[in-house]
């Protein structure tokens, strides 16, 4: 360092570089962050880059393991499949990490294509290393609904709580299954479907609306909102089992893509918290991320879009670098 | 990872890097087996919460079921009608060899023979499950002529699933024939060789379902009366039957184009065999082989000193890879023609001749040529190519 009182410019820019690492992995402070990327892949990527840097940095073992909250529909398919690509290519390990899935439907036997369960083997599971036993997935088929739910809530406190709940919106704006009108601080419970969601899901059950299940257990508002970290994804498919397992989650990140998804997100951050819009519950999380396309954002103000798009230098110091297991 | 031993302590194998032929498409997809048979790994990982002790990287080899041989009259210097003492070593003998051409189940056939020698073979050959010792015995494939009526009680004993008759052709050879027909079919015998068409569908609705070698010792096409070849469009055919046909596809005693008819006309009976005689196997020059001397010359085994052929003598992989290349089918098609219509011919499609959960692990890994590169009976290595 150079003496006497003048400021020159490394101490400057040393003291700004100081602050900027501050305020990127600041986690006392509340933040609310909308990182937006130009597609639809490069979104899944950046949401599949946090994730795996978030694991690393944790450092899971045997003794500690990071626990995940997962979601399904085709929003998050692009992320899983980064992430099976990073764990093949050896740079993570899903070896120390327990998920916990947001929601089931009722009544649908577990091999049935459409069913979580499959979803998440066919998607995810079978393509890594988890171990079975951490990968947890409410059962709807479960003989007693509520007890199912209990348990699913105290398994994620045994877990010590979620790190970070990865989430979706739907069109209504809705996370998991809380439909519109959900309580904002609703637990683990069966949610009856509405019509709507039933429609809109018979194109994966032959256009049969008999065949659409007509309940789901889901994750609650209050659950999500426990987690330590929320990210959220815009996700599809409304059938969510409501748990409300949002308990203590570190961060929560919702991934929304997607020009029908762009009132959701409007009506999320630009409006009210509101139990219509439920995902708008996560305004008041701590720490927030929503991943989004550009198309997500047609339904922004200009100078929102713009305020965010500003900020993509410090968002994207949480991808890059991008660690590694190999490294360590 | 140690596997989750609640259900099962038996080891779980997962076959990895490799494509599966499965719902009748080669699929990326892992194989898993255990105890003998194919698992299904979604139940085991929320089930059981197990996962697999070994892997084997197949380096993108192709999975596919193995090869089931229902017309296989010997091989490698062995005749199975050759009616000796110790019938059995010569079944193991060849069975041990047909490994390595990816037959995994195999019904030893017998030709045409005196009553006398199927009184002494065939109760020397046993049903029995493959393994390293060679491939599985489903039962033997014999040719046989019906015989007359009043002969009909007193006809051997049949053990077999499945067996052809092997008919005199011609004016009068089936007069009266009906009867013998469904005595033979209650018998678990599969006809073949009746002169017309409509006598063709009387067996086939009295429960013969199998054409033997088509082409081969019957009538030829004929536009007004197709003979036994029509039956892969009858329409006479009873609902949920099918018609199924063996194909000896070495490119010899088959018109690549008649190959192609056939195949085009009536693709899921398509059954390969290889009717191969005791010179499949050996080197080429001259063996003697019981009573004849036979020269072979490259997929060609003639009557010594002539341009008679005396057999086929292509390995099922040959007739495999011949099938694809004369038909212009898919790899699919030509891998279940020789593992799961077979199967389904004998009645066995729940257990043999697919991939499906719960049956039987008998594989042949093969690359994308279609040559053999390893053989497993129920899970197990039986045989590997060399470097």
């Amino acid at each position: 360092m150079t003496g006497s009182g003048s400021c020159d410019k490394t101490d400057v820019s040393q003291h700004l570089t100081a602050q900027l690492k501050n305020r990127v992995f600041s986690e006392r402070a509340g933040t609310m962050r909308l990182v937006i990327l130009d597609d639809y892949d490069l979104a899944s990527e950046w949401a599949a880059k946090y994730i795996r840097n978030r694991i690393i940095q944790f450092k899971p073992s045997a003794d500690r393991y990071f626990s995940l909250g997962l979601p399904t529909g085709s929003t998050p398919y692009g992320c899983y499949q980064k992430l099976i690509e990073y764990y093949r290519n050896g740079d993570i390990s899903f070896k120390y990490v327990k998920t916990f899935n947001m929601d089931e439907y009722v009544g649908l036997p577990r091999a049935h294509p459409e069913s979580y369960h499959s979803y998440m083997w066919n998607n995810f599971f079978k393509h890594i290393d988890i171990k079975p036993a951490n990968a947890h997935i409410l059962d709807g088929n479960a003989e007693d609904l509520e007890a199912e739910c209990q348990a699913f809530e105290q398994k994620i406190a045994e877990a010590g709580g979620i790190e970070l709940f990865v989430g979706g919106i739907g069109p209504d704006g809705h996370i998991a299954f809380n439909e519109p009108g959900s309580s904002l601080v609703s637990r683990t419970r069966v949610k009856t479907l509405a019509k709507d969601t039933i429609v809109a899901n018979a194109r994966f059950f032959g256009n049969d609306l008999s065949k659409v299940p007509t309940m789901a257990l889901t994750v609650g508002v209050g659950t999500v909102m426990d987690a330590k970290e929320v990210m959220d994804q815009n996700h599809t498919d409304i059938f969510s089992s409501t748990t409300s397992c949002l308990l203590h989650c570190s961060l929560v990140m919702i991934l929304i893509t997607g020009a029908h998804k762009a009132f959701a997100l409007y009506k999320a951050i630009e409006e009210g918290v509101n139990h219509m819009w439920t995902v708008s519950a996560f305004q008041q999380h701590p720490r927030t991320i929503f991943v989004c396309d550009e198309d997500a954002t047609l339904e922004l103000r200009v100078k929102t879009v713009k305020y965010f798009k500003g900020l993509m230098h410090v968002h994207n110091k949480l991808v890059d670098p991008v660690l590694s297991i190999k490294d360590q | 990872m140690p596997s989750n031993r609640s259900v099962s302590d038996a080891p779980i194998t997962q076959f990895i890097n490799c494509r599966i032929l499965r719902d009748h498409r080669l699929q990326r997809e892992d194989l898993w087996v255990r105890e003998g048979r194919i698992l299904d790994p979604e139940k085991l990982f929320f089930d059981e919460q197990g996962y697999a002790d070994k892997r084997v990287d197949c380096e993108g080899s192709i999975i596919a079921p193995g090869f089931i041989d229902v017309q296989i009259n010997g091989g490698f210097g062995i005749d199975f009608s050759q009616a000796s003492d110790d019938v059995s070593a010569g079944v193991s003998f060849v069975a041990k060899k047909i490994l390595e051409h990816g037959v995994t189940s195999f019904c030893p056939t017998l030709v045409t023979s005196p009553p006398a020698v199927y009184h002494k073979v065939l109760p020397q050959v046993k049903v029995h499950g493959g393994g390293p010792h060679g491939a599985g015995v489903l039962g033997e494939n014999r040719c046989v002529r019906p015989p007359p009526e009043d002969e009909l009680q007193s006809f051997p004993e049949l053990v077999l699933t499945r067996s052809s008759i092997c008919g005199p052709f011609g004016a009068g050879g089936w007069s009266g024939s009906q009867s013998v027909v469904r005595e033979l079919c209650q018998r678990s015998i599969t006809c073949h060789s009746v002169a017309n068409l409509s006598q063709a569908e009387d067996a086939v609705q009295t429960g013969a379902s199998f054409i033997t070698h088509l082409f081969n010792a019957m009538l030829p096409f004929h536009h007004r009366d197709p003979g036994i070849v029509g039956l892969l469009t009858s329409d006479q055919v009873p609902a949920g039957r099918t018609v199924y046909y063996g194909m000896i596809a070495d490119g010899i005693h088959t018109n690549p184009a008649a190959l192609r008819i056939a195949h085009r006309a009536h693709p899921s009976g398509l059954v390969l065999v290889t009717d191969a005689i005791a010179a499949m196997g050996l080197p080429p020059g001259r063996h003697t082989l019981g009573q004849q001397v036979i020269e072979i010359q490259g997929l060609h085994a003639y009557v010594a000193g002539t341009k008679t052929l005396s057999g086929s003598i292509a390995t099922m992989d040959m007739c495999v890879r011949h099938f694809k290349q004369a038909s212009g089918c898919s790899v699919e098609e030509a891998l279940e023609a020789a593992s799961l219509h077979p199967a389904q011919l004998l009645g066995l499609g729940h257990r043999k001749g697919n991939l499906d959960y719960g049956s039987d692990a008998d594989l042949v890994l093969l690359d994308d040529a279609l040559d053999v590169k390893a053989t497993y009976i129920s899970g197990e290595e039986v045989w590997r190519k060399g470097p």
